[in-house]
């Protein structure tokens, strides 16, 4: 025992090796079971990828550190599931590259914001949150209403997620530019072809601004699909191998 | 441990190295603290035994406490729920004048109203219901689809403009941007509708712009706001005769909104909060300053609405 300790302390690299081995134990310990264990892995209806416009909201709201005080995550406590809705599943973050769980919220958590204040009202408050909320301490991102979105790089953005595992179709990739118009275009040409493309994602005009597809129609449309895809109704959260 | 030496000065052990001369104490650990390590490895290995620990295959250990995040929320929001519904239930069989008439359950309604209110309502009409242009005021006693507790809560569940399917649905026409008036008589008819409500004193309109707008105003706005602008609730077409204004009471604002057409969007409350929660949420609302009573000649059946025939008893309500 003694002799073998000697060993590894008068030979740099075999230390080093020595290191590797027992640091890896602890990451294969952690780490590779998530990819296997049911309740990390399970998928749920009604999670879909999102739609170009989506994406762009999303990196919008990457860009400008929303998560930095607004969480995504429902944790599974009696009072948040009061306040938020149902808890954050696994899966609804399985598209997420990265997820944006956050670990602070100076603000109310987003995980399940979907629906729940209208376009107008999202459109106000982003300009000047002030307007709707008087205690607010948000910044005002009124400039995304004056940015148009960079749809042509869409297809880039569909294709690095496509190879991160996100299940993106050759048509879909193909057409993300056009897409990523035709969500904010509701009487535009290609809304129908969308509506093919993406089924059950809304397709509104979300700035009001018609004639335009700003960073705020993507970020908003971001926010109106966030948690409001699982139907909670069908969801067994109480099966054996949901509970955990 | 033979080769071991032990140091002169301090009687401790040296570790047998010597680098250049130089030995090294090996000073044991204390035992206070060795003691507390071994603990901590102790504790560890009940704690497997115990709780959820080590993933195995597709699954992992569950501890013989079979102690589950994921049940205790579930079993805490059931106690919730439970503890909650004989207020639940008395307060959908009780009419608007009894919840007034029982302290305990008026307070229960006030105290779990206020809190949704004040999470999904007050960012849109505001603290105490004190609206803000486009989202209506409700504590006055000026109501666009209804203000009786019934109507209220009809509205919460569907919403407005909401996609749902028995949303309360109206909308105006964009005179001004569809083209559907011309500028001039878009200001006729402003100057109409400014007549006849009561910003009249106020804003004194044209009365001869006015007139020329009365006859726009009778072929393109009666037939929702009624001939003298009276309103119509199931319409959800506001009253035009009172000097309160969704989207602003100024001459330019009241013409802009006849330009738009502007109509907002409430979201259908139906599938985020129970029955419950829903009646609550409509007796606050009621009671923030202008609730109305409930419709007198169907009391019988505005008590008998349980949290799932409420879907039925709508089918009357916009009839009213």
């Amino acid at each position: 025992m003694w002799k073998f300790h000697r060993w590894f302390e008068r030979h740099s690299l075999i230390l080093v090796v020595g290191i590797l081995v027992v640091v890896s134990i602890g990451g294969l310990v952690q780490i590779t079971p998530l990819f296997f264990i049911e309740s990390t892995i399970e998928e749920v209806e009604g999670v879909r990828p999102y739609t170009p416009l989506e994406l762009a909201g999303r990196q919008v709201y990457i860009r400008e550190g929303c998560y930095t005080c607004h969480s995504q995550m429902v944790r599974p406590l009696r009072d948040e599931v009061e306040r938020y809705g149902h808890y954050s599943l696994a899966a609804e973050s399985m598209y997420d590259h990265p997820f944006q769980w956050g670990s602070k919220r100076t603000g109310p958590d987003l995980a399940r914001v979907g629906g729940r204040y209208s376009d107008e009202w999202h459109r106000a408050h982003l300009q000047d949150p002030r307007s709707v909320v008087p205690e607010s301490v948000m910044p005002p991102y009124a400039f995304l209403a004056r940015a148009d979105v960079d749809t042509d790089r869409m297809g880039d953005h569909l294709r690095a997620n496509r190879m991160l595992s996100v299940p993106y179709s050759d048509e879909q990739l193909a057409n993300a530019t056009i897409d990523a118009r035709a969500q904010a275009e509701p009487l535009g040409a290609n809304a129908y072809d969308f509506e093919q493309r993406y089924p059950g994602a809304a397709v509104r005009d979300f700035d009001g601004d018609p004639n335009r597809v700003t960073e705020m129609d993507a970020l908003i449309a971001y926010l109106q699909m966030l948690g409001a895809g699982i139907d909670f109704d069908t969801y067994q959260a109480q099966a054996p191998e949901n509970t955990r | 441990m033979a080769d071991r030496e032990r140091d002169a000065v301090s009687g401790t052990e040296t570790t047998g190295h010597e680098w250049d001369g130089v030995k090294e104490l090996d000073t044991p650990l204390p035992r206070w603290w060795l003691y507390i390590f071994y603990a901590c490895i102790l504790a560890a290995i009940i704690y497997w035994v115990l709780m959820p620990a080590w993933p195995i295959g597709n699954g992992y250990t569950k501890g013989v406490l079979g102690f589950s995040d994921r049940n205790n929320v579930a079993a805490d929001v059931s106690n919730l729920r439970s503890a909650r519904a004989p207020m639940y239930e008395r307060l959908a069989a009780a009419s608007t004048a009894e919840i007034a008439a029982d302290p305990a359950l008026q307070e229960f309604a006030r105290a779990a109203g206020e809190s949704v209110f004040g999470d999904y309502c007050r960012t849109c009409h505001g603290a105490g219901g004190a609206g803000a242009p486009g989202y209506p005021v409700l504590a006055d006693d000026v109501w666009i689809w209804g203000g009786s507790l019934a109507d209220i809560e009809h509205t919460l569940r569907v919403g407005i403009r909401s996609g749902h399917p028995e949303a309360r649905n109206s909308m105006m026409p964009a005179f001004g941007r569809d083209g559907l008036l011309t500028p001039q008589q878009i200001g006729d008819v402003t100057e109409h509708v400014i007549s006849i409500s009561a910003a009249r004193t106020r804003l004194d309109p044209n009365s001869a712009a006015a007139t020329r707008g009365a006859i726009i105003y009778q072929e393109q706005c009666a037939a929702c706001h009624g001939p003298s602008g009276a309103g119509d609730r199931t319409l959800g077409a506001p009253s035009l005769n009172d000097d309160l204004w969704l989207y602003g009471g100024s001459r330019t604002e009241i013409r802009r909104q006849i330009e738009l057409g502007r109509g907002g969007v409430m979201p259908a409350w139906e599938s985020r909060f129970d029955a419950g929660t829903l009646r609550a949420l409509a007796y606050y609302v009621h009671e923030m300053g202008g609730g109305e009573p409930d419709a007198a000649p169907v009391p019988a059946t505005t008590e008998t609405i349980a949290p799932e025939p409420a879907q039925n008893g709508q089918a009357t309500a916009p009839l009213n």
